[in-house]
């Protein structure tokens, strides 16, 4: 039985292709690796071999022949000992036909089940808090100690937990945070890597893949853009590519946003870079007690975490409650000062700066609700949405550049999923559109204040 | 025969098998492409079939495996079934990946097949890991991790190179110089082009293996792990192998003279010339070679089949395995 020989498609996006030579005549033998024919694509001439041996039987269409559709006939190939008139067999190679069903079912579905699908994305639901139970201690804390104990906790904990990166071992830390870990869980588990992001971050991303849980340092997550494509490539899209099969359960944490007077290669903030990829969660704390309980929750995590710090805050101190194993859920919101008149949303250190704004404006008869979001992927919308509809008001406060920030996203679900409980337009406060400068005063005006929030509140009051 | 020479036979025909099987394969994976049915980037293994099949005939059980995206030969010769790699080549639910990843994608955490990765390079320090999580738990496993000529200009490689030294990993670092990264040959695009002295301002020893002979491969790769499971740290195997087809299904491969190609094609095959090996050790006659060639096109003949006939994921799979 004589099978058809097909016109390839030799690119992505061919359709369609000119005939431009025939390398063999009828009646020639060919077997696997023969080359048949020239075919000239969208992108280039090609050479197109056999991939099945026999006899050319006809040649159906002629060399020079322009606009040939990909997966027409175009010769016959026969089989041992067969005639050359024999019928060509219509199922022998699998058929055009045949490659078009899956299409024709997927255009074929109803509109409605399109938009079905896109809606039943699972809708993220965010735990609440642990209790902390009455009359428990709280101790004073810096955010530096608080992330050191979270680490020192799960190693303590988990065999397969280490940390590894530039000076987190015999330095202690470049700054500090890392402190006593070494002398407490030896060179095996807190490693001291040479001056190669790219090189550390797919290495831990490699053994995370097998099972072990790295925490990987960044000096500061500015030189985390070295290790750009593991972080995203490798550690946060290999679980889909896998249909689920790897795991990828590792911690990326170091200081992140601007620290002072290092101007612009060490002062960026990149939450919104690392929330908006499908695959990774991303914290960004403000206080010493959800650094040390969300620092915990992202290394038992088993998705790849960016845990994104800040210099400024590591010497600040805060009350941390003395528990055994106070650990918080990551993708929810904490409503840190409630109010009715207006929600200020922010994350990080600005969360400070909004509570300061927040007890300026109180003086003025303006009550405004904080919330910090802690999480940043999965954003935790309801509780923003849920005190919107309450203040019919909202201002988003970040340190990061204005153009897709997390204050865009939070302003943009609030305008689509809220509107008909605005009384003014979502407005957004954020670090100034430029470099960070280097200059005292420059630098100063790059960065968001507490009165550019009170008068960003004011205006969404109407209040002057 | 005696029991040990049977059995050495036998290992030899599945060189022999698995090599053919990978070319028997990657011809229809062609095929399909041609007629739409395989789509995107696709990258076939014709001609390299040596290099993998003879580590794999040198490697233990537990030893890992990460290469790049000319990945379907790797899975292929760990066993894994041709029906559920053809399936992902065509997107299908019953792809190793369930169609999310493609024929660039594609891992098995059972036979630890750690992917198919589509950023040249980007493998090298995740191999490096895997060897790693090895030396952390206390393994004897090695790390297989192959490249390209091409990859080997990375960076990270050599970031990679340094901590495996320095930290005495246990890895085999599997150059498979098939002497074009995509259409730039090595020629214009290496300084050095001896690749096994990639190592050398590391301190890593590098061996230069003939890729297109499956036995060298396997005795060097032998070496090798000897060298890594031993605990004195990575070692570099540069195989000099080539690639009959373009760099991917869209190339047309005119960088290079078409005597060049056929000097390998007629000369250097691997399979070929391993056949004619087996057949002067009187262990096969020809009649043995074409039966086994039949076998091995029915079996890819019924992984097409299946590839095809099987439904595309369910929508529903477009949220899936984002998060654990």
């Amino acid at each position: 039985m004589s099978t058809e020989i097909l016109m390839p498609a030799l690119s992505p996006t061919m359709e369609e292709g000119k005939l431009s030579k025939w390398l063999v005549k009828e009646g020639d033998t060919v077997k696997s690796g023969t080359i048949l024919a020239e075919i000239e694509t969208d992108k280039a001439t090609m050479e197109f071999e056999a991939v099945d041996e026999g006899k050319i039987g006809q040649i159906l269409v002629a060399e020079g022949t322009e606009g040939v559709k990909v997966n027409s006939p175009i010769a016959t190939l026969l089989a041992d000992g067969e005639a050359p008139g024999a019928a060509p067999a219509k199922k022998a190679a699998q058929k055009a036909d045949k490659a078009d069903a899956p299409k024709e079912a997927k255009s074929g579905a109803p509109k409605e089940e399109k938009s079905d699908s896109a809606s039943s994305a699972p809708k993220f639901q965010a735990p609440s808090d642990p209790e902390v139970p009455e009359g428990t201690e709280m101790v004073m804390t810096t955010v530096r100690d608080a992330l050191r104990d979270a680490m020192a906790e799960e190693l303590r904990r988990d065999e397969l937990v280490f940390l590894m990166g530039e000076e987190v071992a015999e330095y202690q830390g470049a700054y500090k945070i890392s402190q006593g870990l070494l002398d407490e869980f030896g060179a095996r588990r807190v490693i001291d890597t040479p001056i190669t992001e790219h090189g550390f971050t797919g290495l831990a991303v490699g053994a995370a893949f097998d099972g072990l849980k790295p925490i990987v340092e960044f000096m500061t997550w500015n030189f985390a853009m070295q290790a750009m494509d593991q972080i995203i490539n490798s550690a946060a899209k290999t679980r889909y590519m896998s249909g689920g099969q790897m795991s990828c359960p590792i911690t990326f944490r170091g200081p992140n946003g601007a620290a002072s007077r290092v101007a612009a290669q060490h002062s960026q903030d990149y939450a919104a870079w690392y929330a908006s990829v499908p695959g990774m969660k991303v914290i960004a704390p403000y206080s010493a007690a959800d650094a040390k309980g969300l620092l915990k929750a992202a290394i038992r995590d088993p998705n790849p975490v960016c845990f994104l710090e800040n210099e400024m805050l590591y010497g600040k101190s805060f009350p941390v409650p003395k528990l055994e194993d106070y650990v918080l859920p990551i993708g929810k919101a904490r409503i840190c000062r409630t109010g009715s008149d207006v929600t200020i949303v922010s994350y990080s250190i600005t969360v400070g700066q909004a509570l300061e704004a927040a007890e300026k404006l109180a003086e003025e008869g303006i009550e405004a609700e904080v919330i910090d979001l802690r999480t940043l992927r999965p954003l935790d919308m309801d509780t923003v949405l849920e005190s919107v509809k309450k203040t019919n008001r909202i201002v988003t406060f970040e340190q990061a550049w204005p153009v897709c920030s997390i204050g865009s996203e939070v302003c943009s679900r609030v305008a689509l999923e809220a509107f008909d409980y605005l009384d003014a337009p979502p407005t957004k406060v954020s670090g100034k559109d430029v470099p960070m400068p280097y200059a005292l005063n420059l630098e100063k005006l790059a960065l968001p204040t507490v009165d550019d929030l009170i008068e960003a509140v004011k205006e969404v009051c109407y209040r002057s | 025969m005696p029991e040990a020479a049977k059995s050495n036979s036998e290992s030899l025909k599945k060189l022999y098998h698995d090599m053919l099987l990978i070319r028997r394969f990657e011809e229809r994976a062609g095929q399909l492409y041609g007629m739409g049915l395989i789509g995107g980037f696709c990258h076939l293994y014709i001609g390299q079939e040596a290099v993998v099949v003879g580590l794999m005939g040198a490697a233990k059980q537990g030893d890992q495996q990460v290469t790049s995206y000319r990945d379907h030969g790797h899975m292929l010769a760990q066993g894994l079934d041709p029906k559920a790699v053809m399936a992902e080549l065509t997107g299908r639910s019953t792809g190793l990946s369930r169609g999310k990843g493609g024929s660039m994608h594609m891992f098995s955490n059972e036979k630890k097949f750690y992917g198919g990765h589509g950023i040249v390079g980007a493998q090298v320090p995740i191999g490096t890991g895997l060897a790693f999580a090895n030396q952390y738990r206390g393994s004897k496993a090695v790390s297989l991790t192959y490249f390209g000529d091409g990859a080997a200009n990375q960076g990270q490689v050599y970031e990679s190179f340094n901590m495996a030294e320095l930290w005495k990993l246990p890895v085999i670092y599997v150059i498979e110089n098939n002497h074009y990264a995509m259409g730039t040959s090595v020629k214009r695009s290496s300084a050095v082009s001896d690749f096994s002295k990639r190592g050398s301002s590391f301190g890593i020893p590098g061996i230069n293996v003939d890729g297109m002979d499956v036995e060298a491969v396997q005795s060097a790769g032998a070496e090798a792990m000897d060298y890594c499971r031993s605990g004195k740290g990575p070692i570099i195997l540069s195989m000099n192998t080539y690639r009959y087809r373009g760099h991917s299904m869209s190339d047309p491969a005119k960088y290079r003279s078409k005597e060049e190609l056929t000097e390998y094609r007629e000369k250097r095959d691997p399979i070929e010339n391993f056949g004619k090996k087996l057949i002067e050790r009187g262990m096969v006659n020809e009649q043995d070679l074409k039966q086994m060639d039949a076998e091995v096109k029915k079996v890819v003949v019924e992984a097409a089949e299946f590839a095809t006939e099987s439904p595309e994921p369910g929508v529903e799979e477009l949220y899936t395995d984002i998060y654990a």
